[in-house]
């Protein structure tokens, strides 16, 4: 590891005047340690954001405000979450391990990076690692990269669970910069796709700190979130589904559904939510639905598996979502 | 502030870049945490910061001053086992046994979780109260990874465990 400064930030301003000057914020650690240790990640600064006052899951609204600093564990385990929001409580639990959730948190989580395995490995070219070198997935290993949304410069996938949830839920991430700056950012909007700035993996600017996430009123209907792995537990997913889909009267009254480990972001097309929503289940919908999904959907080898994948998982999930679980 | 270990405080004053399974181990003379992947992949780094588990290898020493962690050395001694580790021993949990002080504290904790009814991935009713299958025990436990394979004893050691606290 590069040696670092390290100072722990006494206040909100105090961060974001760091993180502005380059320091990297840093809480649970999991995601930014591991990439210091490889030297994949050099930060000159770290500032320690742990004792902020950022904790603490409230009601907002008829919604939630969800702690930058909420574990991963204490949200999952949330009663409210697990009652209203469920999508979100099982997204969490698909991600990582108990040891990992209990240091991870809810920025932390929005902000952790690719498992590219070239982003990892510094021998090789990556231009989100570094920015102009060229991308070794391109024609690679890439079993575990995108369709969807993909660049010549990256093909890289964002790769975690609970924003996926979070997309599906049309959460929204508050951010806070310097000088008592604030803005909030749909998670839909927080996160991009490559284009030539694989570099950038979201909207954060240098000087600003996430404060928080808010969900709004709890959206009924099912939840679901389904996971494929290469192995039943502590892996990151070859296709995931989050979907929150609400019942009336033998119809889809409204559909909400975001996708995980597909594109450079958690993918969501509210073309499909619209495809769905006022219609009758039927197969032949479902079917309309992938075909929306995986409109100028390219494999890239090793990885043209998840276009097939992607259609029969949703084709699952919507017959389980709206009430066929066959 | 020190940092507070098995009861005994301890100051930090080392470089940063310093991780607190490594702070354990070489300044501290607390070997019994062990150092697999370094890399948050493994769990043999497992101790306990505030009562819950963490992987010691992805956290620096210089974040938990004032804190209160606990290592397999704090959880009991070779006269006076804790439950855990007795059940270890019976259902002969271990062949190398170098996971074994992370798979232990791990599954201390877990037990804690499961009291305060954290739902896990393979929890059917999210609302519900928890009950510890082998299939929970087994995905509770998926951060403590066993080389040697001791798997289906370490599920048999935890659910003595249980059974014996009932």
């Amino acid at each position: 590891m590069r040696p670092f400064a390290y100072s722990r930030a006494t206040d909100l301003d105090h961060a974001a005047r760091l993180a502005g000057d380059g320091a990297r914020p840093i809480a649970g650690g999991t995601n930014l340690l591991d990439l210091m240790k490889l030297e994949v990640e050099t930060p000159d600064a770290l500032v320690d954001i742990n004792r902020l006052p950022l904790g603490g899951i409230e009601t907002h609204g008829d919604g939630l405000r969800i702690g930058a600093l909420v574990s991963n564990s204490a949200c999952a385990a949330d009663e409210r979450i697990r009652r209203d929001y469920p999508v979100l409580a099982r997204a969490i639990l698909a991600g990582a391990t108990f040891q990992l959730r209990n240091m991870a948190t809810t920025a932390g989580n929005l902000c952790q990076r690719t498992r590219c395995y070239y982003f990892y490995n510094t021998d090789m070219p990556c231009n989100k690692r570094a920015p102009g070198s060229g991308c070794s997935a391109i024609g690679g290993f890439n079993r575990i990269h995108a369709i969807l949304g993909a660049s010549d410069a990256c093909i890289a996938t964002y790769p975690g669970d609970m924003a996926v949830a979070l997309c599906a839920l049309d959460a929204t991430v508050e951010i806070a910069g310097r000088d008592g700056q604030a803005r909030s950012v749909p998670v839909r909007a927080f996160h991009r796709l490559p284009g030539d700035a694989p570099e950038r993996d979201n909207i954060l600017e240098p000087g600003e700190v996430i404060t928080a996430v808010m969900l709004p009123a709890p959206p009924g209907g099912k939840h679901i979130y389904r996971k494929v792995r290469d192995r039943s537990s502590y892996a990151f997913a070859l296709v995931s589904i989050a979907a929150v889909v609400r019942m009336d009267r033998g119809a889809i009254a409204s559909a909400s559904l975001a996708f995980g480990a597909l594109a450079h972001k958690p993918w969501h097309d509210t073309r499909i939510d619209d495809l769905l929503t006022g219609q009758a289940p039927s197969d032949a919908l479902f079917d309309a639905a992938a075909d929306r999904l995986l409109e100028g959907a390219t494999g890239q080898g090793a990885n043209d598996f998840k276009i097939p994948m992607a259609r029969r998982i949703l084709k699952a999930v919507l017959r389980e979502a709206t009430g066929d679980a066959t | 502030m020190p940092l507070t270990i098995n009861g005994h405080d301890h100051d930090f004053a080392g470089d940063p870049r310093t991780t607190l399974l490594d702070f354990l181990r070489r300044d501290c003379n607390l070997t019994g945490t062990k150092k697999g992947c370094d890399h948050g992949q493994c769990g043999a780094c497992t101790v306990l910061v505030n009562g819950q588990r963490i992987n010691a290898c992805l956290t620096l020493a210089i974040m938990h001053d004032g804190e209160s962690i606990t290592t397999i050395e704090g959880l009991g001694t070779p006269d006076n086992l804790d439950p855990i580790q007795a059940a270890f021993v019976r259902h002969d949990g271990y062949q190398c046994g170098y996971c074994t002080p992370g798979q232990i504290c791990s599954a201390k904790a877990m037990l804690a979780e499961a009291a305060s009814n954290w739902p896990s991935f393979v929890s059917e009713d999210l609302s519900g109260a928890v009950r510890l299958t082998r299939e929970e025990i087994r995905e509770r436990m998926s951060g403590n990874l066993c080389r040697c394979g001791a798997y289906s004893n370490i599920v048999d050691a935890i659910v003595d465990v249980m059974e014996r606290e009932q």
